[in-house]
């Protein structure tokens, strides 16, 4: 007798399951976090408890994980138009950039000017500025079939670099020794705070409409319906008569609109400046994010603030237990392995069989 | 059920909302801590390991708990939206002193300053000092790039200085003067040719700079930049080279003439008692070798010995005064005189140095 392993594709996947994978994924990466401490010499209760607990037990913290979910909400909502519809949009870092960049660039030509429309003015413009810069990958997919994961992978860099170069030179503060950042923004393009001596800001609205307005539109709409057809199978789409080449352009403007107006976010709301570090990855992150929230408006909130919660663990059990900061990483690493982990069970079945040795042999 | 689960939910919430503002007014009213619980809290812009800036703050660190106090560190906090949450979560935790170690930390480092007025701050390399309890140092890097000017100048065939440089900052530009004026003194056919890297850390990029100025016949190369790449494509080559921050001679032992390390342990250890103590002043430090904030590593024989006593004299005589980095005549590179003859450059004009001196090719990138 010998064992043999077979993968099967699973027929029937019940929905409710689907959605419960993550918080296995979760759990997991919870345990497998408290085993890693332990291995590490730290007692792993105490820990996970300052690292899940303890930075959300007062108000300042829950303030700064939702102002650290914001940013990772708006683009993960934005990924999942393009993940949907099956196009694979890993610029979002970039879109974010380049939106802070046109946002921040408005702001600065309205350096020392009072009036209520400035800030709406600002937060279109990077919008806009994340639009633009994700319709690169979208047209050169769409008319020159280049690959859109390369070309907005590397369009990142350009937008770094752009912005390095206008922090150095034409846009740094004329009083700032050369330094590389900007003038600080004027009050009138700053985001107002909701609450004295908090961080939160009314960005947190822009993340909530986002939230509200793609589920109309995925499950309302019949740019959803396309959305989720082509997602499903692209032949079926074509034969269906769905003008692909529009919905492609579509779902790219909207991804790099909510990745702009994350950028713009952070510079008139923390940050109040442009400089170099306007962003730790959050495009990046923000792949996790949307794919943890099952590509869902409502599963990408929760995923966004587990996902921040990490960012905050790490820095907090670092102050208090000297835990390196990385672990952070390892973490967020972990959940999307958990996370892919599980789903591979969910969609195939493992099946040990037992064959005669005969029948081994043809 | 539902309704008492709330209930309690709330009255958690509230509790700990009074235990917060209990702990912010007792923060606020009193201000004198036990020593027992006095705690040093210290933010770093990168890994600890990586055998530069950060590096040598941690060594500091180290020297402030060998004097036995307590220590807090949080590493590769990014210069962005984060750095104000974690100078606020040390502020907030307990420490009583903490030193932000990268110029990015600087408006947040303010910031929280104004919320914590019984915290002490301490900003490195920065020029704000908003509140009174804000002091702000740095080091007299440029001291050392005068005696490595001068071993340069002595030691290079080519005549030709290359010098990987980080963001055209007074700081970095200081440097480049500094280390130009020293060879032109002992070779005056000096050149001194600049990549601009805009960043402080690309091992990546440092190495193809120092690349790039060793096929323009730079045979000595230095960095303003904190990796040990271009240390080491200097030995590969067969050059000359010198370490930036830390000692980094075993990373090219054939290469490296010596290092310019930064030492931040005696202020970090005086500052920490000052603070635990109460003599904890508002101040604007600027240490350099006088006070060994600069350090010099030790010197590669390959000089001779006759190099090295002089190195040494010159390293003496910068630490008592005797000689300044920055004596005139100085001359911008059109010419023009910015220093007389006899005179030499106050701390205001080194602080917002932006123009190259005679010798430097090139422009300083606008």
């Amino acid at each position: 007798m010998v064992p043999l392993i077979k993968v099967e594709k699973r027929n029937d996947v019940p929905m409710a399951l689907y959605f419960f994978t993550p918080f296995i994924a979760i759990i997991l990466t919870i345990l497998g976090g408290g085993i890693i401490f332990y291995i590490l010499g730290f007692n792993p209760i105490e820990a996970l408890k300052f690292y899940f607990i303890t930075p959300i037990s007062n108000l300042y913290g829950l303030s700064e994980l939702l102002l650290k979910a914001t940013p990772l909400c708006l683009i993960a909502i934005g990924l999942s138009f393009c993940f949907k519809s099956n196009n694979w949009n890993i610029g979002a870092e970039g879109q974010l950039t380049f939106g802070a960049i046109v946002g921040g660039g408005v702001a600065l030509l309205f350096y020392n000017q009072e009036g209520f429309y400035i800030l709406p003015l600002v937060i279109f413009a990077g919008a806009i500025g994340g639009m633009i810069f994700a319709l690169i990958p979208a047209i050169l997919k769409t008319y020159f079939n280049t690959n859109e994961i390369l070309v907005s992978l590397m369009l990142v860099y350009v937008s770094k670099l752009l912005l390095d170069y206008l922090v150095v030179g034409p846009w740094s503060n004329p009083e700032g020794f050369n330094f590389p950042e900007t003038r600080q923004f004027s009050d009138s393009s700053r985001m107002p705070l909701l609450f004295e001596g908090l961080r939160i800001h009314a960005g947190i609205f822009l993340a909530l409409a986002a939230v509200m307005l793609s589920w109309f539109i995925l499950y309302k709409t019949y740019l959803g319906f396309q959305i989720k057809v082509s997602g499903l199978s692209l032949k079926t789409a074509k034969y269906a008569g769905f003008k692909g080449k529009t919905m492609i352009l579509v779902v790219f403007m909207i991804s790099g609109a909510c990745a702009g107006l994350a950028g713009v976010g952070e510079i008139t709301g923390p940050i109040g400046q442009l400089h170099r570090m306007i962003s730790p990855d959050y495009g990046f992150t923000a792949i996790i994010v949307a794919f943890l929230g099952r590509l869902n408006p409502f599963g990408i909130i929760f995923a966004s603030l587990v996902v921040a919660l990490t960012y905050l663990g790490a820095e907090t059990a670092q102050i208090f237990l000297q835990i390196p900061k990385y672990t952070g990483q390892v973490f967020q690493g972990m959940i999307l392995f958990f996370l892919l982990a599980s789903d591979y069970l969910l969609f195939f079945k493992v099946k040990i069989l037992n064959l005669k040795k005969n029948e081994l042999r043809h | 059920m539902l309704h008492k689960k709330n209930l309690k939910g709330k009255f958690k919430m509230y509790k700990n909302f009074f235990r917060y503002l209990i702990s912010a007014i007792f923060l606020l009213g009193f201000s004198v801590n036990s020593n027992a619980d006095f705690k040093v809290g210290f933010v770093y812009v990168g890994p600890t390991g990586d055998h530069g800036w950060t590096f040598q703050h941690h060594e500091g660190r180290n020297a402030v708990e060998a004097a036995g106090i307590k220590t807090t560190f949080v590493e590769s906090v990014p210069e962005g939206a984060d750095a104000e949450r974690v100078i606020r979560q040390l502020a907030q935790s307990g420490h009583d002193l903490i030193f932000t170690t990268s110029f990015g930390y600087m408006d947040p480092t303010n910031k929280v300053a104004k919320d914590f007025p019984n915290v002490k701050f301490e900003h490195a390399t920065g020029y704000k000092r908003e509140h009174s309890n804000v002091s702000t140092y740095s080091a007299r890097f440029y001291e050392g790039r005068t005696l490595l000017g001068h071993i340069a100048g002595k030691m290079t065939k080519t005549n030709t200085i290359g010098y990987i440089a980080s963001f055209p900052i007074p700081e970095v530009i200081r440097g480049i003067n500094a280390m130009t004026l020293a060879a032109q003194k002992v070779n005056p056919n000096i050149k001194t040719k600049i990549v601009w890297v805009f960043t402080w850390y690309d091992p990546g990029k440092e190495a193809e700079a120092a690349q790039a100025l060793i096929d323009q016949g730079a045979d000595v190369i230095m960095q303003h930049t904190d990796s040990t790449a271009p240390v080491q494509t200097a030995e590969k080559a067969g050059v000359w080279s010198f370490g930036q921050a830390s000692d980094m001679q075993r990373f090219a032992p054939k290469s490296i003439l010596t290092s310019i390390i930064d030492d931040w342990a005696p202020y970090y250890v005086e500052r920490a008692i000052a603070a635990r103590d109460g003599t904890w002043k508002q101040q604007d430090t600027w240490h350099g070798l006088k006070e060994g904030m600069v350090a010099m590593g030790p010197y590669n024989s390959a000089m001779g010995a006759d190099l090295v006593k002089e190195v040494e004299q010159l390293q003496k005589d910068l630490a008592s005064g005797k000689v300044h980095s920055f004596t005139g005549p100085i001359y911008d590179q059109k010419g023009n005189i910015l220093v007389a003859e006899g005179k030499v450059a106050d701390d205001g004009m080194l602080a917002g140095m932006s123009v190259y001196v005679k010798g430097v090719e090139g422009d300083i990138p606008k």
